[in-house]
């Protein structure tokens, strides 16, 4: 039952990398400037690097020989079980940007509390992902500043953005019998041990982008379930497109 | 790398090693795989195939694959038949590996060598970078960024010149 758990456990962390960067992927050449166009990229190119060493690890784990590609890209909409908040579009740059906020705000003490994770392959990836994720999260931090803290239409469409998305964030602090099973082996991170820090970056933050943080009140969830919004089948088509109808091609 | 480099090893693993230290980083052609720290290890087996290890810099650098078949392309051409090349995360690379020569070889090729570790946690704030080019401390970061994962673009106000800083992780 461990491994199945494992299993799930590492699918779900792939497919929030692998969305996400699917997503960042989407501002390449649109990005406003050239420099914000490769930081975005870089972002992404850091979580298919996450993504490829989860999928790898999870097919080990599973032992049915499906290697990275046949899990990330031979699996339907219902089978993916990334967090909802990943897969949002990005009708605004400034959507794109709160997005990255949100998440990155969770997954640096996510990784840094993954670093003394029982399990040896989650814990040598954390080691290399913290220090990316440090990354992601200045990157956007510092933009969520500008913007809020910049022009009215800034200001409002940044404002617009957080209180879109606010309803995806209590899913990441879930923790189901597949969390908690892991957190008592200490291979997983209970979600709620780290809430405290994602709270005091989200505050600190968005006191200094003069942004309002909505209050507490229904969250949205389903994604680590495979029940997701309408956009993640839209997200599957162009990125699955290619090993759909070659299946094998090697990159 | 120091801890690697320390290991004593085989004439054949030395040979192998001798083979595969100078291949060059296709992003930063400067630096080997060995001023790195990428190249973690190289073992010959008892079957003669050689087994090499090596550490991406960040998770997702395209030029692993790159490292990967011009490491095997630089041991074929030494003579040796099989060769099977693994990627190790952990202990997980980072910049504190680059030797003292490797900084100097980066400043002299015109990109800022990584500044030392406690700066990077800060939340807010720019880090002190020196310009490569006139060593002025009067600089600012255009875009944490850079042409690769692992660079960050930032232009000296003094010379103006804009120039690569080799980010801290």
């Amino acid at each position: 039952m461990t491994d199945t758990a494992l299993f799930t456990y590492c699918m779900r962390l792939a497919d929030d990398s692998a969305i996400l960067s699917q997503r960042l992927g989407e501002w390449c050449g649109h990005a406003s400037h050239l420099e914000e166009d490769i930081a975005l990229t870089n972002i992404a190119l850091d979580l298919i690097g996450h993504a490829r060493e989860l999928y790898t690890y999870a097919g080990q784990i599973e032992g049915k020989g499906r290697d990275e590609d046949a899990l990330c890209f031979h699996r339907v909409e219902r089978e993916f079980n990334n967090l909802l908040l990943v897969e949002q579009p990005n009708d605004d740059f400034a959507y794109a940007i709160m997005r990255q906020f949100l998440f990155s705000a969770f997954m640096l003490p996510f990784w840094e509390a993954m670093m003394s994770s029982k399990d040896e392959q989650l814990a040598g990836l954390a080691a290399k992902a913290e220090k990316e994720a440090t990354y992601h999260l200045r990157h956007s931090a510092e933009w969520v500043i500008r913007l809020g803290d910049g022009t009215e239409e800034s200001h409002n469409r940044i404002n617009n953005a957080l209180e879109f998305l606010w309803m995806y964030t209590g899913e990441m602090f879930e923790c189901d019998e597949v969390v908690s099973s892991l957190v008592a082996e200490e291979v997983a991170i209970d979600p709620m041990s780290i809430k405290h820090l994602w709270d005091e970056t989200v505050n600190t933050v968005l006191v200094r982008a003069n942004l309002e943080r909505p209050t507490e009140s229904w969250m949205q969830t389903g994604g680590r379930k495979g029940e997701h919004s309408e956009h993640l089948g839209h997200i599957l088509s162009p990125m699955q497109y290619l090993q759909r109808s070659f299946p094998q091609a090697q990159w | 790398m120091a801890v690697a480099a320390k290991i004593l090893r085989s004439e054949l693993d030395q040979k192998a090693w001798d083979a595969v230290c100078d291949v060059p980083d296709p992003e930063v052609p400067v630096l080997t795989i060995e001023d790195l720290g990428v190249l973690r290890d190289v073992h010959v087996q008892t079957d003669g195939s050689v087994q090499v290890s090596i550490t991406p810099t960040y998770t997702g650098c395209p030029a692993m694959s790159m490292f990967a078949f011009d490491i095997e392309a630089a041991l074929l051409s030494a003579g040796f038949e099989r060769v099977d090349v693994k990627t190790v995360l952990t202990p997980a690379w980072t910049t504190d590996w680059l030797t003292e020569k490797a900084r100097e070889k980066l400043r002299v090729y015109g990109i800022a060598p990584p500044n030392g570790k406690a700066s990077r946690r800060a939340l807010f704030g720019e880090e002190q970078v020196r310009c490569p080019k006139c060593n002025s401390a009067k600089t600012r970061r255009i875009s944490e960024f850079g042409s690769t994962a692992c660079k960050a673009l930032y232009r000296c106000n003094d010379c103006s010149e804009p120039f690569d800083y080799f980010k801290c992780i």
